[in-house]
């Protein structure tokens, strides 16, 4: 079985997962992956199923180091990862070997990498899920960040690994990152609160990402938004990506570990494809959000899924091993026939 | 409460069925009947249901069921809900030691309300609390029913540490603290219960839209429920909880 030894934990490396769904009830934050495209992408890329555990790591790469063979792959934010100081390829999956270490020199672009390793890691399930909720200190590594020293068992699957070694997201299918980011929403639950000059103002601003961005929830500055009355609401549930805004009239992004209910209104809710583009905004980035509707957010859902499902490109299988042909010169009703026979049998 | 629920959209997988704008009895008793209905006809594509004080929120999957299957079935189910048979509420008795260094506020909350220490609690225990809903933290007990008679502002600079099993009153709620956390709430006693336990199979130990009574216990009950409680021994009393059209 394959280890990967914490040398250096980085700024903020947690697992997570697709989260824990039927829990809200009992006020239990799904958590999961800020990013849910590159978790599940990172996954496919090395044979997983699309939910399984992974490592995020935040702005800052940790320094692992591998004991065994494993077949990773990195996705999501690009912070220079480097094996042994050989740069190593972003949404493709790569083997590693006992020795190796893993590096990251910096950010790029984007705010959080995701670091899947086929088999997935050996941790235990807490209410179905391995994600890491921090404020729960439960879940994930000992329900808490890494640190050096820990030493991350990785599940020995059946895959045949190097089988998959290659596997990639094509460059057209991946998200792209920079300092600015257009997001999709739906209005509502409570746009009925605000004044049609504060609907405006919401859609019609470029909103800064400030410092008080982390797992719970992006806090965002900009033009004020304006309510008709008050801010404040009978305590409703909240759905992953709603946008509440509070009296001071600037948005907050609800995120992964978002709290189950709030009393502020919510004016719109980002869409489910463009979560992981709100999850690599990181403070400074500026955001845009454009107003979808219900039927075309579906649709959009739709073509989602099929990235999700059908985008990762596989490498292809080994080329098939032939016999020398035999070649035959016929003659049939007075036409000459060339005519090539040759074995086949699979590897 | 609105003569017919209100779909609102929270985003793309999020539909919110809002029965009314206010607090009470009525509605919450809607929402879990409206609740209990869907999780007992199956629908399938729901993935997630979120009861709380006025509202629903229903977390579903589009792709296994269009929204506009699920309002209609939903409106359906709105209209078979006076037939179904609810599991009647029941009445959890949570154990409290009063005063001292379980509740360091309680003598704060007497005086603010010209009361004896003693007549607080007679007052705090004396009430059936509707559990209307969890949220904020894993486990965190909105109730109602206090009496105006024990309301106390919350403290003006909130503690950093509370540690769970709190029992506090702020305003004119009160509420347990299910696990260690800071907080502004007047604390008069703690609860040997363990209201909220990540690895326990239900996380939570009592189920929104029935009621809980606070029992008044001295030390050594307290110390001897905590033993129990730490061997995994303890099961609260219940009773069922006498409604007004019970008593006629």
């Amino acid at each position: 079985m394959a280890e990967i030894k914490v040398n250096k934990p980085g700024f903020l490396t947690t697992i997570q997962d697709m989260g824990r769904v039927g829990y809200q009830q009992f006020g239990m934050p799904v958590a999961g992956a800020m990013d849910p495209f590159s978790l599940q992408i990172a996954n496919a890329l090395v044979g997983n199923d699309p939910g399984e555990g992974v490592l995020e790591i935040t702005m800052m790469g940790p320094e692992l180091e591998f004991s065994g063979e494993a077949l990773i792959a990195i996705t999501g934010a690009d912070l220079s990862p480097v094996v042994n100081e050989t740069p190593v390829p972003m949404w493709q999956s790569f083997m590693v070997k006992t020795g190796d270490v893993l590096t990251f020199r910096g950010l790029k672009k984007g705010c959080r990498s995701y670091l899947a390793a086929a088999g997935g890691f050996q941790v235990p399930l807490i209410m179905g899920s391995k994600s890491t909720y921090l404020k729960g200190n439960l879940g994930g590594f000992e329900g808490r960040a890494l640190k050096a020293g820990d030493i991350l068992k990785i599940n020995s699957g059946d895959i045949k690994l190097k089988a998959l070694s290659g596997a990639y997201l094509p460059e057209k299918l991946r998200p792209i990152y920079g300092n600015s980011y257009t997001v999709r929403v739906i209005l509502g639950p409570q746009d009925d609160y605000f004044t049609q000059e504060g609907i405006k103002t919401f859609l019609n601003s470029d909103y800064k990402v400030t410092n008080e961005a982390d797992r719970m929830g992006l806090r965002l500055e900009g033009p004020k938004i304006e309510h008709k009355e008050g801010a404040d609401i009978i305590s409703d549930g909240i759905a992953l990506g709603s946008i509440q805004v509070p009296g001071h009239g600037s948005p907050i992004v609800m995120m992964a570990d978002h709290q189950t209910t709030g009393g502020y209104t919510k004016i719109a809710t980002v869409i489910t494809p463009d979560i992981g583009l709100m999850a690599q905004a990181k403070p400074g980035d500026t955001i845009r959000f454009v107003p979808v509707e219900i039927e075309e957010a579906h649709e959009i859902l739709k073509e989602y899924y099929k990235v999700l499902k059908e985008g990762v490109v596989l490498p292809s299988p080994p080329p098939k091993i032939t016999k020398p042909a035999m070649t035959y010169n016929l003659r049939i009703n007075g036409k000459e026939y060339h005519v090539v026979v040759e074995e086949m049998w699979d590897s | 409460m609105y003569s017919e629920p209100r779909f609102l959209l929270a985003g793309d997988k999020g539909l919110n069925m809002e029965f009314g704008n206010e607090i009470n009895e009525k509605i919450n008793q809607k929402i879990r009947a409206t609740t209990a209905a869907i999780s007992q006809k199956k629908i399938p594509g729901i993935k997630e249901l979120i009861p709380t004080y006025r509202s629903l929120l229903i977390i579903y999957e589009p792709l296994e069921i269009s929204l506009k299957d699920l309002i209609s079935q939903l409106k359906e189910i709105q209209e078979g809900l006076d037939s179904l048979k609810l599991p009647e509420p029941i009445v959890s008795v949570i154990p409290v030691l009063y005063g001292g260094e379980m509740g360091p506020d309680l003598d704060f909350v007497a005086r603010h309300n010209n009361l004896s220490p003693e007549e607080v609690i007679e007052i705090h225990t004396s009430a059936d609390y509707l559990f209307y809903m969890l949220g904020f933290t894993p486990g965190f007990t909105y109730l109602g029913g206090m009496s105006e008679k024990i309301a106390t502002p919350r403290l003006k600079t909130p503690r950093t540490k509370i540690p769970a099993g709190s029992v506090g009153i702020a305003g004119s709620q009160t509420g347990i603290y299910p696990i260690e956390s800071p907080g502004g709430w007047q604390l008069i006693g703690r609860t040997p219960l363990k209201l909220y336990d990540p690895l326990r199979e239900t996380p939570v130990l009592f189920q929104a839209g029935n009621y809980i009574r606070f029992k008044a216990v001295d030390k050594e009950e307290y110390e001897r429920i905590g033993a129990l409680v730490q061997e995994n021994k303890y099961t609260p009393e219940t009773y069922p909880l006498l409604t007004k059209e019970g008593k006629n």
